[in-house]
């Protein structure tokens, strides 16, 4: 056994995290810290603990658990998320005093789960590391006291859930009866033509339905929008980023085997632009910002397959980087939704208005979030959209790339509408909360900001990075 | 030539840094003050684009890798073709912060910051050599001329700047799929090495027309021109001027940058076709302007038709055409502009655009008439005035190319000297309502209209210096055209493997 524990100190860290969440859940009432004060340190120095462990490689556990540049890159990310989620939902109004550890201990565990995902290379383990990332959701989602809404979410999310997980359970039986092996590695030398191994392809594109459900991507988008209504705006933060990291891993890494011009490609292609189209044309009627950004983000999920079914290694890490450009943005939007609706209330677009005069800070971070996701220049949307359009040009799907260009046209209107709402709009509600103002609040707003801004100008570095994964995929 | 900056990056640059300084500083007047002095540095920052040779090389070349993964560059340059179109930015800039001194009240700050961004993107678009680079200012510029409009517009002003918005951007988003199509095919996003490269036919008419329509809708040409009137009419003056002497000439300057070098056979190919939009836009932007009760909609419906001139010179492919649409561009912009300041000078008057309620003005203001007569004059190209250079050599352009053209322009020509008759003969001499209250010009005024009027005048007597900027790179663009419109490789396929596709070559 070639076991070192050196090699996967961020799993690790994160464990013990989890650990000491899980005691302080059992704690007495008076005795305990409060949660909010200390997790989010913890996250912090788990961000130290990934960065440290970026260049780790290795294949560990029997060859099921692999150490390369694209899991270590994910890895990074995750812990970046987790720290600003946990921070976000440190302010959380709608959540019971006495519930704040058991929320986080979720909250690791979903982490953790998505950690071990990006690492997993055999299809069993995907699949349970999948399961565990999920099932610590499904709690957190109905915890929003003296809501039903989140309730009636968190029971879709857990019938969805359940039914896409074992259409993935069902896929995978198909795919071992097919090639006889669950290895990625092995997968990636047989054949996946529909002429040779019609069941194997079937059962694959099964098990990608549990990806793709983590992805809210057509059509297993349905969740999306329910599930991002109905739950807090902070646990919707969750939802609507780091699970969809662990998608867009495992996607990659088996789009490794999913050369263009296959039956399986083409359907994901399809699914792609589906997804997009639906997504944007169903975004552009939505009055509440957090159900628009849901939508919004089924037709993101579309855009990231645009990379994938490229096949090659510049795809990849295009998919990997717009991954991480869309959470960005993602954390960004929801920062402020987070913050505007200051008692934890759903924000509407009317809820923006005059924006601009009570929070300018937030109201700009607002604009810039928006702008991203739309994909203008200068923001990481706009960067993340070049490098997914430069990478699958002229390999085979190029309509799909047409399809996505257009895409954008649609988009702009429901995006802009947060923008026009923010800063033309001057008839504010009556009797609302007013958005949270501190220093928190505003340094916060500002910080992902300027990375959503510097990573539209760099982006170069983080790219490097994503290219290096990308290529490691390929040997 | 070496100077001690990097004369384009400052002039990029420097707006953006007074824009953030601007943020420091309070006090309205001051505000204002402090805009106009760093719009007046930025001119001054730009004195040593008058060491410009009269030739048809880029010139102040700035090449530096921005991200090299995907061979991005930070290439800046000018040539005959965008230099005056630079000078024009920034004289106009000024300007409009002097013609809405007064008129702009609310969010007096944001409104300079906005001004100062756009003057950073509009100097990025026409001096940008990387495809992509030009892609992120023409794009960057949307944001806050949707903001000008949206926040400082007129009462319906939601609607036309969502309607700006959609358009311009709608319009873009196939330039951005014909962008990297040229970086896959030809392996390079910089203008100069793919002005050099020649491609398939079949790829040309695609990418042609990915390009022709954002730059069709910026332009705006006759069907896709419903955004303009709507947005001149809603925008404040500044954004009206801003939008009609800068804008809009994005829209030709991207044809003359974009489809004639990269694309020239499919260019020739689809000539007639644009040659036929442009001759309808002549005609339905005169035609529509003569039944406008409303002056601003009346003089953005002659923005159509005028821009409909420099569109049809450029698709004559001929010295005099494309020299008189490139006279035209800059025309355009001094009288147009000139045109919508005087609109906003007699609104904070009136408080109406409606010509019935500004009748009469002749005698009360008389300093005013002759400024709206001169540019009347100029619009429609009267002799002595520099709208006369520039239709001429289209009007030459136009015979050499076809008689029918040339014929169809004649009524053309005619409506817009009809137009501006009907509207300044009305404002002159019909029956004053409440005109004989209103004070004539003051001294700011006269400053922001005495610029342009000087140039009615300059370009209109002595082109000469003019022409010595252009004519090197016109004749390059064409000389570059006809040597390479029938040189395309048929036989080739269009979508090759490019190898840049997989990075393999990169680095």
């Amino acid at each position: 056994m070639n076991f070192n524990p050196a090699l996967i100190v961020p799993e690790l860290f994160q464990f013990i995290l989890i650990l000491a969440l899980f005691a302080a859940s059992v704690a007495s009432g008076e005795k305990r810290v409060r949660a909010e004060r200390w997790v989010p340190i913890a996250a912090a120095a788990g961000v130290v603990a990934a960065l440290a462990s970026h260049s780790a490689t290795g294949l560990l556990f029997s060859g099921v658990y692999k150490l390369d540049g694209m899991s270590q890159f994910f890895k990074v990310v995750i812990a970046v998320c987790f720290l600003v989620t946990t921070l976000n939902a440190s302010r959380q109004p709608t959540l019971d005093k006495d519930r704040r550890a058991d929320y986080y201990l979720f909250l690791a565990l979903s982490a953790w789960g998505l950690m071990l995902l990006s690492s997993t290379v055999e299809l069993f383990s995907v699949y349970l590391a999948l399961e565990l990332s999920s099932y610590s959701l499904y709690t957190v989602i109905a915890l929003r006291s003296k809501d039903k809404g989140a309730a009636e979410a968190g029971i879709k999310y857990i019938l969805f859930g359940a039914v896409a997980t074992a259409l993935a359970l069902f896929g995978l039986s198909y795919v071992l009866a097919g090639q006889h092996t669950t290895y990625i590695a092995e997968l990636t030398t047989k054949s996946w033509h529909w002429a040779d191994a019609p069941v194997a392809v079937v059962g694959l594109t099964l098990f990608l339905g549990g990806m793709f459900y983590k992805l809210a991507l057509f059509p297993f988008h349905f969740w999306c929008p329910d599930v991002y209504q109905g739950t807090s705006n902070e646990t919707a933060t969750f939802v609507a980023t780091l699970p969809k990291l662990g998608a867009v891993v495992v996607l990659v890494r088996l789009s490794a085997f999913l050369t263009p011009g296959l039956e399986i490609t083409t359907v994901l292609a399809w699914l792609g632009a589906i997804s997009m189209t639906l997504g944007n044309l169903c975004a552009l009627a939505q009055r509440d910002v957090k159900r628009m950004l849901g939508f919004s983000s089924v037709a993101h999920a579309g855009y990231v397959m645009v990379g994938l079914v490229s096949g090659t290694a510049e795809g990849m890490a295009a998919a990997a980087f717009y991954a991480l450009a869309y959470v960005a943005m993602n954390l960004l939007a929801f920062w402020v939704v987070s913050r505007v609706a200051s008692d934890g209330r759903n924000l509407e677009l009317d809820d923006l208005n005059g924006l601009y005069r009570r929070a300018p800070a937030l109201a700009f971070a607002m604009a810039v979030g928006a702008f991203a996701l739309v994909g203008l220049p200068p923001t990481v949307g706009f960067m993340g959209k070049l490098f997914l359009i430069t990478a699958a040009w002229n390999h085979g799907y190029n309509w799909l790339v047409v399809v996505l260009a257009v895409n954008s046209a649609f988009a702009i209107y429901y995006y802009l509408s947060l923008v026009r709402h923010a800063y033309t709009e001057d008839a504010a509600p009556e009797g609302r909360s007013a958005p949270d103002t501190s220093v928190f609040s505003l340094v916060g707003a500002g910080v992902l900001s300027v990375i959503v801004l510097v990573l539209g100008f760099v982006p170069g570095p983080v790219f490097d990075v994503a290219v290096a994964a990308g290529r490691g995929l390929f040997h | 030539m070496d100077f001690a900056y990097p004369v384009l990056s400052s002039l990029i640059v420097f707006p953006l840094v007074a824009a953030l300084g601007l943020l420091l500083v309070r006090g309205d007047a001051l505000v204002r003050k402090v805009t106009m002095v760093a719009l007046i540095i930025e001119i001054v920052l730009a004195l040593p684009l008058t060491a410009y040779h009269f030739n048809a090389d880029f010139q102040f070349v700035e090449r530096l890798s921005w991200v090299p993964q995907w061979g991005l560059e930070y290439h800046l340059a000018v040539d005959g073709i965008s230099i005056l179109m630079v000078w024009l930015t920034l004289f106009t800039m000024p300007l409009a912060v002097l013609c809405s001194w007064t008129g702009i009240s609310k969010r007096l700050k944001e409104f300079h910051v906005c001004l100062l961004i756009m003057t950073a993107a509009c100097i990025g678009v026409f001096t940008a050599m990387d495809l992509v680079l030009f892609y992120v200012f023409w794009e960057a510029m949307l944001i806050p001329m949707y903001l000008l409009i949206a926040v400082w517009g007129g009462d319906d002003r939601r609607y036309a700047s969502i309607k700006f918005f959609l358009y311009t951007l709608t319009g873009s988003t196939l330039l951005l799929v014909a962008i990297v199509a040229f970086r896959i095919a030809g392996g390079t996003f910089s203008i100069p090495d793919l002005m050099t490269q020649t491609f398939g036919f079949r790829f040309q008419c695609l990418c042609f027309l990915a390009m022709a329509l954002a730059f069709a809708i910026k332009v705006p040409m006759f069907p896709f021109h419903t955004w303009l009137p709507a947005a001149h009419v809603q925008a404040p003056a500044a954004g009206s001027v801003i939008l009609a002497a800068i804008l809009l000439k994005m829209g030709t300057y991207g044809f003359l940058r974009f489809c004639l070098p990269l694309t020239p056979a499919a260019a020739e190919y689809f000539a007639p076709m644009m040659i036929a939009v442009s001759v309808a836009s002549i005609l339905y932007g005169g035609v529509v302007a003569l039944g406008q009760t409303d002056i601003k909609k009346l003089v953005a419906y002659s923005s159509v038709g005028h821009m409909g001139f420099v569109t049809l010179g450029i698709f004559l492919f001929n010295q005099r055409g494309v020299e008189g649409a490139l006279f035209q561009m800059l025309n355009h912009g001094v009288i147009t502009g000139g045109l919508f300041m005087m609109i906003g000078t007699v609104y904070e008057r009136s408080h109406s655009r409606d010509i019935q309620k500004n009748l009469g003005l002749g005698k009360y203001m008389p300093a005013f008439m002759f400024f709206w007569g001169l540019f009347s004059l100029a619009s429609f190209g009267f002799p002595g005035t520099n709208g006369f250079v520039g239709e001429i050599l289209v009007f030459v352009g136009a015979f050499n190319h076809s008689l029918l053209v040339g014929a169809l322009l004649v009524p053309g020509a005619l409506l817009s000297a009809a137009y501006m008759f009907r509207v300044g003969l009305k404002m002159a001499w019909g029956q004053p309502s409440s005109a004989k209250s209103w004070s004539d010009l003051c001294l700011r005024e006269w400053l922001f209209l005495a610029g342009p009027a000087v140039m009615v005048f300059y370009i209109g007597l002595a082109p000469g210096l003019f022409f010595q900027m252009i004519t090197p790179s016109v004749d390059k663009l064409l000389a570059d055209y006809d040597t390479r419109r029938g040189a395309v490789v048929d036989a080739a396929p269009v979508q090759t493997p490019a190898p840049a596709a997989t990075g393999t070559e990169k680095n």
